[in-house]
């Protein structure tokens, strides 16, 4: 479980998050969803720990994010970010081999290199394995982010906007990746999306933000609703009866 | 967003009453460097000639080259959206100087013309260098701009120092790059004129900079010829560079600290803040010179030590401000 | 904590033949035999550089004694330039990996700038008499120890706290050098010519500086910071992987950047203070390393970085002793070439 008390976090005078305290539930996927500039990513980035909170405290499956050495966090949470870059060459196996570095310190075993097959298998990246990441598309690349972090082999998953830069098809892979990563592996995972309609289908549950706070949690059932969307999107939104689920109509 | 709607919606502030007020402190200032010396000049019987030899050339030298440099870094900064850039930190300086070497060692007495043309010409394909790499990459905003400038100045830095070593002419090649006014005498300051032409040249097609720096797509979609302002803003600080590299030395840090000053109080109205730039660069400068004259006095220290120094702490307080904004 | 391995995978891992699967550094046969073919090239071009440097136009019989007495009086040269392209290069590349950017060196934080301005004042202050008396171990150590503290001061200033940004504190340390230029300029603006010229030979990067009596301080120091770094090779991997990334991974950036950057600048200023200022070495170094040990494995990169450093350096001084007799231009003819490959390097890639 992942529990937020009281998180503050002020930039300036008119932009802060918080106060915001919530529990993600251990177990599924929980989509973050809400308007551009609610603060979504940043109260992903702060349980990740790659940003600091200003009051209040976050405790991921019981370890205080702040106090908790961040080599032990490693082994309970990885997040990735939507912008990774850095001028390293490398291969998508030595990227997922990193994943491994909080378990064995960069020295990997026969016991890693397993992983990391299993990690590289699990996101059909098999026959990419020995690409290097610049020859790579944007969608592939991606999935070799995914499948780093999955080879760190943590309870929690944070992704933030994993479907950025993907089209429909590969939007719908990954989200199929990541749901057996959470149905087969027992992973939580906390994503961060930007179509309402991906977080209805594929979440356990989805939390809306606005304004710095979570203005709704709950199941997609329960967020799935015009008066609930309409009121976090604020902008009027329908929802259907589509083929497979409720579908969200905002145009 | 077209050139023409920017122009028209800045146009009405080009004066007002404060501008008045800063146009005559940098006034006064003009007239105390016209009065400051070592030689008295209401005492010597030639004192009226001595005037007209020296310290009449000298102020309007002071203006000349400060307002000429304060803009070449307000017309880089628009070029590049980057504030942090500016003739110092991109190798433009360095160039004009190798330019101005390289004359130096093919033709030891070649006149101030020909210096100058080599000089502008360096300046121009050390800047388009610059311009080049930057297209490539796309970090416009970033703090790594000014590093590979300076990179780059000192990669030009080190190629001179080489050849001005091979040539015996290294001690020279530094007392030409310190700027200095202490040299500005009449029949020697003349060409310095041309900045004027560049100084108004600037605030004619200043607008169309800033739609540049934006980039290439933007502007040739509100109907600018990118290259050709490209090519202009970049001729236009190679000859403002060379000028002064050549007839003063350099000034450093001048083309920075100035429009981001100005800025600072005043936002970010280009038009508006034009005036201003001038009015700070040609202020800063004279009170450099002044400083300069009057410290170690009958010595001069030159301005580009002063600069070098005040620019460096300027600098480094506008990049700690930047810290604390993010 | 997590008991969730990866369990069933649905796809069998794909065995191809004869390539066991595996994150090594060096990814495949291939490219780990072209790793050790070129180790192998640039060993054996040190120790011949090497050994034509102490051997060369000797003008005793080889094996002899004098022979030996004269290789002995060159082997400090040889040990000089060992340092020197030790320190640049390790220095180089850790500072490239914490900053995560390839094309600057830490030469231009400032250390060479406090180099010239020190040698500039001493000459200006004492004279060119008055800078002589002044050589030896006490200024040696004085040097290294200014430089290590005021870099030590830069980054505890600009690194620490909330507002830690590295990018502000390569550009502070930038200008303070500038600045700092701008005095030494008018200082040496000041100095009579025969002055200037007892500073010019201090002032360019020489092997021929260097004083054996240094030796003692400088090599334990040098060996000291570069085995730091060197063990950290596997830390330093995963923070050239960018702060968000290596943070993820349970490293704690911060702390890793500021003993890195620490260690770079004790050898950034024995090398400066050994031999003078050599701005491009690092840069041109560093950047044939990565190409010529194509891995992102530091404990790799090192070793071809250091023998890259010291064939450079050996290479050019036997050519030009041997072959243009102009050894005196060497460190400013490698100079001219890093920034020659700086510049070709900048507007080819243009990629930071």
């Amino acid at each position: 479980m992942i529990t937020l008390e009281n998180v503050h976090k002020k930039y300036s005078n008119d932009v802060a998050i918080g106060p915001v305290s919530i529990s993600i539930p251990a177990g599924g996927i929980t989509a973050l969803v809400g308007p551009n500039g609610a603060g979504k990513s940043t109260l992903l980035t702060m349980v990740g720990r790659l940003m600091g909170i200003d009051e209040g405290t976050i405790s991921i499956s019981g370890f205080d994010v702040a106090s908790t050495a961040s080599k032990d966090l490693a082994k309970i949470v990885s997040i990735l970010r939507q912008e990774n870059h850095f001028v390293t060459r490398l291969t998508v196996r030595q990227l997922v081999g990193f994943g491994r570095f909080p378990h064995s310190k960069g020295r990997l075993s026969a016991a890693d290199e397993l992983i990391v097959s299993r990690s590289i298998d699990f996101l059909d990246l098999g026959a990419l394995e020995a690409r290097y990441l610049d020859e790579l598309s944007g969608g592939q690349r991606q999935r070799a982010y995914v499948a780093m972090v999955l080879a760190q082999d943590t309870e929690y998953v944070l992704l933030d906007e994993p479907l950025n830069n993907l089209d429909m098809a590969h939007s719908v892979q990954m989200m199929a990746h990541l749901r057996r990563a959470a149905e087969e592996l027992g992973r939580t995972i906390v994503i961060v999306l930007h179509d309402i309609n991906f977080a209805g289908h594929y979440a356990d549950h989805i939390c809306a933000v606005k304004h710095g706070k979570v203005v709704e949690f709950g199941t997609p059932a329960e967020i799935m609703r015009d008066d609930v969307l309409t009121r976090v999107f604020e902008t009027p939104v329908t929802v259907i009866d589509g083929p497979r689920g409720p579908l969200a109509v905002y145009y | 967003m077209s050139t023409t709607a920017l122009r028209a919606a800045s146009k009405g502030r080009l004066f007002e009453p404060k501008l008045i007020i800063g146009i005559v402190v940098v006034a006064v200032l003009l007239v105390i460097s016209l009065f400051t010396g070592v030689y008295d000049i209401f005492g010597a019987q030639d004192g009226g000639e001595m005037f007209a030899i020296t310290r009449i050339p000298r102020t309007i030298a002071l203006v000349l080259a400060g307002a000429a440099m304060a803009m070449s870094g307000l017309v880089m900064q628009l070029l590049t959206q980057n504030r942090f850039v500016e003739p110092t930190t991109t190798g433009t300086t360095e160039w004009a100087g190798l330019g101005l070497l390289l004359v130096m060692i093919v033709n030891p007495g070649a006149d101030l013309l020909t210096k100058m043309t080599f000089a502008i010409l360096a300046a121009f394909i050390g800047t388009m260098v610059f311009f080049l790499f930057l297209r490539r990459v796309s970090l416009k905003a970033s703090l790594t701009v000014p590093i590979v400038g300076i990179m780059l100045g000192s990669v030009v830095g080190a190629i001179s120092t080489f050849i001005a070593l091979q040539t015996d002419m290294l001690q020279s090649l530094g007392i030409w790059f310190a700027g200095s006014f202490t040299s500005i005498l009449r029949g020697q300051y003349e060409v310095l004129w041309i900045v004027a032409i560049v100084a108004v040249a600037i605030f004619l097609v200043a607008d169309r900079f800033t739609v540049a720096g934006l980039g290439e797509e933007i502007a040739t979609n509100v109907g600018l010829n990118y290259k050709q302002v490209m090519f202009l803003g970049t001729g236009l600080i190679a000859i403002a560079t060379g000028v002064v590299t050549v007839v003063v030395g350099n000034l450093p840090f001048l083309g920075l600290i100035v429009p981001n000053i100005v800025s600072m109080f005043r936002g970010d109205d280009l038009r508006g803040n034009l005036p201003w730039v001038v009015l700070l660069g040609v202020g800063i400068v004279t009170v450099c010179d002044l400083v300069g004259r009057t410290i170690i006095m009958p010595f001069e220290v030159p301005v580009s030590l002063i600069l070098g120094v005040l620019g460096a702490v300027v600098f480094i307080a506008l990049l700690l401000r930047q810290r604390r904004n993010g | 904590m997590a008991e969730t391995t990866i369990t069933a995978p649905r796809t069998t891992p794909k065995l191809r033949a004869g390539n066991r699967r595996s994150s090594g550094p060096l990814p495949s046969k291939k490219v780990g035999k072209r790793y050790w073919i070129v180790l192998s090239i640039l060993i054996v071009l040190s120790l011949g550089f090497g050994f034509g440097l102490l051997a060369w136009d000797n003008p005793m019989p080889p094996g002899s004694r004098g022979f030996w007495l004269i290789a002995q009086m060159r082997a400090s040269n040889v040990l000089v330039m060992l340092v020197v392209a030790f320190c640049q290069a390790i220095a180089t590349v850790s500072f490239q990996t914490v900053t995560n950017n390839r094309i600057i060196t830490p030469s231009i934080m400032g250390f060479e700038s406090l180099y010239v301005a020190v040698q500039t004042a001493a000459v200006f202050l004492l004279g060119a008499a008055g800078v002589v008396a002044i050589q030896g171990v006490g200024q040696f150590v004085l040097q290294v120890l200014i430089m290590v503290a005021l870099s030590v001061a830069l980054y505890g200033w600009l690194l620490s706290g909330k507002y830690g940004n590295i990018q502000i504190m390569l550009l502070v340390g930038i200008i303070i050098g500038a600045g700092l230029g701008s005095v030494s300029t008018f200082m040496q603006r000041l100095l009579s010519p025969s002055e200037f010229d007892v500073l010019t030979a201090r002032l360019f990067g020489s092997v021929a500086n260097a004083d054996p009596s240094y030796f003692p301080i400088a090599i334990p120091l040098c060996l000291l910071a570069g085995t730091g770094l060197i063990l950290n090779a596997r830390r330093l991997n995963v923070v050239s992987l960018g702060k968000e990334t290596s943070i993820n991974l349970g490293i704690n950036h911060r702390r890793e950047v500021m003993k890195t950057l620490l260690l770079v600048s004790i050898l950034m200023a024995v090398s400066t203070a050994l031999i003078g200022p050599m701005t491009f070495l690092g840069f041109l170094v560093a950047t044939l390393a990565y190409q010529l040990a194509d891995t992102y494995d530091h404990r790799y990169i090192f070793p071809v970085a250091v023998l890259t450093g010291f064939v450079i350096l050996s290479g050019a001084y036997f050519i030009m002793k041997n072959l243009f007799y102009a050894q005196g231009v060497v460190s400013i003819i490698i100079e001219v070439i890093g920034g020659t490959v700086f510049l070709i390097f900048i507007l080819r890639k243009g990629r930071l």
